[in-house]
């Protein structure tokens, strides 16, 4: 069992024939996420790893039958991606793309909530169920198959904390990359939702950062609504107030909103524990299982 | 990226908001002929991107061209949080009789616009809307329609305001809605919007702050874009691309994604150390880029020892390693201890190609933290 992807997710990269694209759509295949096409304009008709390029995702999903799609394009064009994605009716949308203007996610989250499709990201690493499917950047290598979901807004974080969990035999049912920008498409209590009605994820590792309130309304969905036990890390305890800190969602406000000490306060509130290193959040996990 | 309130007022009376008249002086006889154009009383205010430029003195009313002079000659010049005035904007002053907010800016929980009015403007509306939140009428936007008109006479009814400018004050929020999202705003703000005895409103502020994402597609504001760092380094870093924010600590911290090097600085910190500042090489860093981040770190005087974490997805160890070489086989003697940590894609070839002559090397990202600390202790002795 997993959340969103597995071994049968038949995935349409669009933008695969771009540097990061292609490139990672290899990453993809060599992984053995089952991907069945490409999408990108004017490049209908040629191949990329074998795999059949369509000028549009309407084609590509007609033709292969795809149900999943991985968004490799420009940020200027990015959100056209997404909407042409959505118009298809994929069960699940990832947006790898960094830099999208926020009121064009705003129209894009717009369209989403008149779906039943998933969105993941923009600005993330992506999806993966180890040893099944990856869909987006991650790498591969350092995950296992097990019990332990992971939902987190830093891609390189969430490598940090998986790595402390495989490297003492605790693997993974699916870890989600939510991404790091103000507008997302899953949230933190979307995915902690998917991971509470998956029976095969027995805890949840959560690793937040300073910036908006998402932390702050997974801890309220913990307490009322999970009995999966989670874990946390919230990073930014040292950032000072008014400076953005790389991610384009990770700033505290000046009127105070948007700590970490308010996130891990919440969450503490909810019986989460946070670690103060990610070592700690895999003491939490190990003792969970 | 933030405008000059000169430069949003100019974008907000293009589009028909009444502001009041005014001129930019760059020197204090620039600001007295300012003053004999405009008439007296005026205002004096300083160009500078911070907030609370009126209790931090960079806004004087003057009554003739002695005070203007006096007015102009001390804020020109003046240090306001870090930012030298080199401008100031003098303006014709306006006689109200009431004062009112009015702000769009993305509410990022219901990631929608929200728009909002307040009686209770002129003064620090993160204040009112503490104390009293219910003095702040706020009306969600869908953003594949924009602001209807009804919504705006709606927030403005709710808000309090009296019938006689309430269409006037409606029809600036329409506007004020208009522009942000034509600008790919992230706030346009007028506070206050003053109401005249006569019933006519004023905009005697503006705010246009601007998605930076978003400037590929408004070349008229990117021009705007002027460099406002107050920190040699932080413009240093500007100029690198790289993701930096200097703090006051004593350890230098590199590392790759934003999260984890905010991770790596909360460390620092849970292990008694001071962290300098942040630096984020971003993903898939060759080595030039990590050499450069080296060399930026070195810069930093306060720093007395560097953990350089990395965890790599797109970045390749190997990349790293050969970047960490050529920046330190440059030095005679390494200026400052570094420990290195690498984990992820190609880290053993990575270990491999690293000089471990030259640096200290440690496997987890605890160890590492706590090694750079105690060097730093050391070194700052």
């Amino acid at each position: 069992m997993s959340v969103l992807v597995d071994d049968e997710t038949r995935v349409v990269v669009q933008g695969i024939t771009g540097g990061e694209g292609n490139f990672h759509a290899g990453q993809m295949i060599e992984y053995g996420t089952n991907v069945v096409a490409g999408a990108v304009p004017g490049k209908g008709g040629q191949e990329v790893h074998g795999v059949p390029v369509y000028d549009t995702v309407h084609e590509a999903v007609r033709r292969e039958d795809a149900d999943a799609s991985v968004v490799f394009v420009p940020p200027a064009f990015a959100a056209d991606a997404c909407f042409e994605a959505l118009d298809t009716s994929l069960d699940l949308v990832v947006a790898i793309t960094e830099g999208i203007p926020t009121q064009d996610m705003a129209k894009v989250n717009r369209r989403l909530s008149e779906t039943d499709t998933h969105l993941i990201g923009p600005n993330c690493p992506g999806i993966i169920t180890p040893g099944e499917a990856k869909l987006g950047i991650l790498p591969g290598n350092i995950f296992a198959d097990g019990n332990v979901g992971l939902v987190s807004r830093s891609g390189t974080l969430t490598y940090q904390v998986v790595d402390n969990l495989t490297s003492r035999g605790i693997g993974q049912t699916t870890a989600i990359g939510i991404g790091g920008d103000p507008i997302i498409g899953t949230t933190f209590v979307d995915a902690l939702e998917l991971f509470e009605a998956d029976e095969e994820t027995e805890a949840v590792a959560m690793c937040g950062e300073i910036g908006g309130e998402d932390e702050e309304e997974a801890a309220e969905f913990i307490a009322t609504e999970m009995d999966t036990p989670v874990a946390a890390f919230i990073a930014g305890r040292t950032a000072p107030p008014g400076k953005r800190m790389g991610h384009a969602g990770a700033i505290v406000s000046g009127s105070g909103t948007g700590t970490a000490e308010s996130k891990i306060e919440a969450l503490n509130n909810a019986g989460v524990p946070v670690g103060d290193t990610p070592e700690e959040v895999a003491d939490h996990i190990e003792g969970y299982l | 990226m933030k405008l000059h309130e000169y430069q949003a007022k100019g974008i907000f009376a293009d589009t028909g908001i009444p502001t009041p008249d005014s001129r930019l002086a760059t020197s204090v006889d620039e600001a007295v002929d300012a003053g004999r154009d405009l008439g007296y009383p005026v205002a004096v205010k300083a160009q500078v991107h911070v907030g609370g430029r009126g209790k931090a003195g960079g806004i004087e009313i003057a009554t003739d061209e002695a005070e203007l002079r006096t007015a102009a000659d001390a804020i020109l010049g003046m240090d306001l949080k870090g930012y030298t005035v080199d401008r100031v904007l003098v303006e014709s002053a306006v006689d109200f009789t009431d004062e009112l907010y009015l702000g769009v800016t993305m509410d990022r929980g219901e990631g929608e616009p929200v728009v909002m009015v307040s009686s209770e403007g002129g003064v620090d509306i993160e204040e009112v809307a503490e104390e009293t939140p219910e003095a702040i009428a706020r009306e969600h936007v869908d953003p594949a329609f924009g602001l209807h008109p009804y919504q705006a006479r709606k927030a403005v009814y709710e808000a309090g305001i009296p019938g006689d400018v309430a269409r006037a004050v409606s029809s600036v929020l329409q506007t004020l809605y208009d522009l942000w999202a034509a600008n790919d705003a992230t706030e346009t703000e007028i506070n206050p919007l003053m109401v005249t005895a006569d019933g006519d409103v004023v905009a005697a502020d503006a705010v246009m702050n601007v998605d930076d994402d978003a400037l590929f597609r408004h070349a008229n504001l990117a021009e705007m874009e002027e460099e406002s760092y107050t920190d040699d380094l932080e413009r240093k870093a500007g100029e690198y691309g790289f993701d930096y924010v200097r703090l006051s600590g004593n350890v230098g911290i590199i590392g790759n994604g934003a999260g984890l090097v905010m991770a790596t600085l909360d460390l620092v910190d849970y292990y008694g150390g001071e962290p300098a500042n942040f630096l984020d090489i971003g993903g898939g860093a060759k080595a030039e880029r990590v050499a450069n981040a080296l060399d930026m770190v070195f810069a930093d005087p306060n720093v007395d020892s560097v953990v350089f974490n990395i965890f790599g997805g797109i970045t390749r160890g190997d990349e790293v390693a050969q970047g960490i070489n050529d920046a330190l086989e440059q030095f005679d003697e390494i200026p400052k201890p570094v420990v290195v940590r690498l984990a992820g894609t190609n880290a053993a070839e990575g270990m491999e190609i690293l000089n471990t002559e030259l640096v200290q090397v440690e496997e987890t990202l605890e160890d590492a933290v706590q090694r750079a600390v105690a060097n730093a202790e050391e070194v700052g002795k």
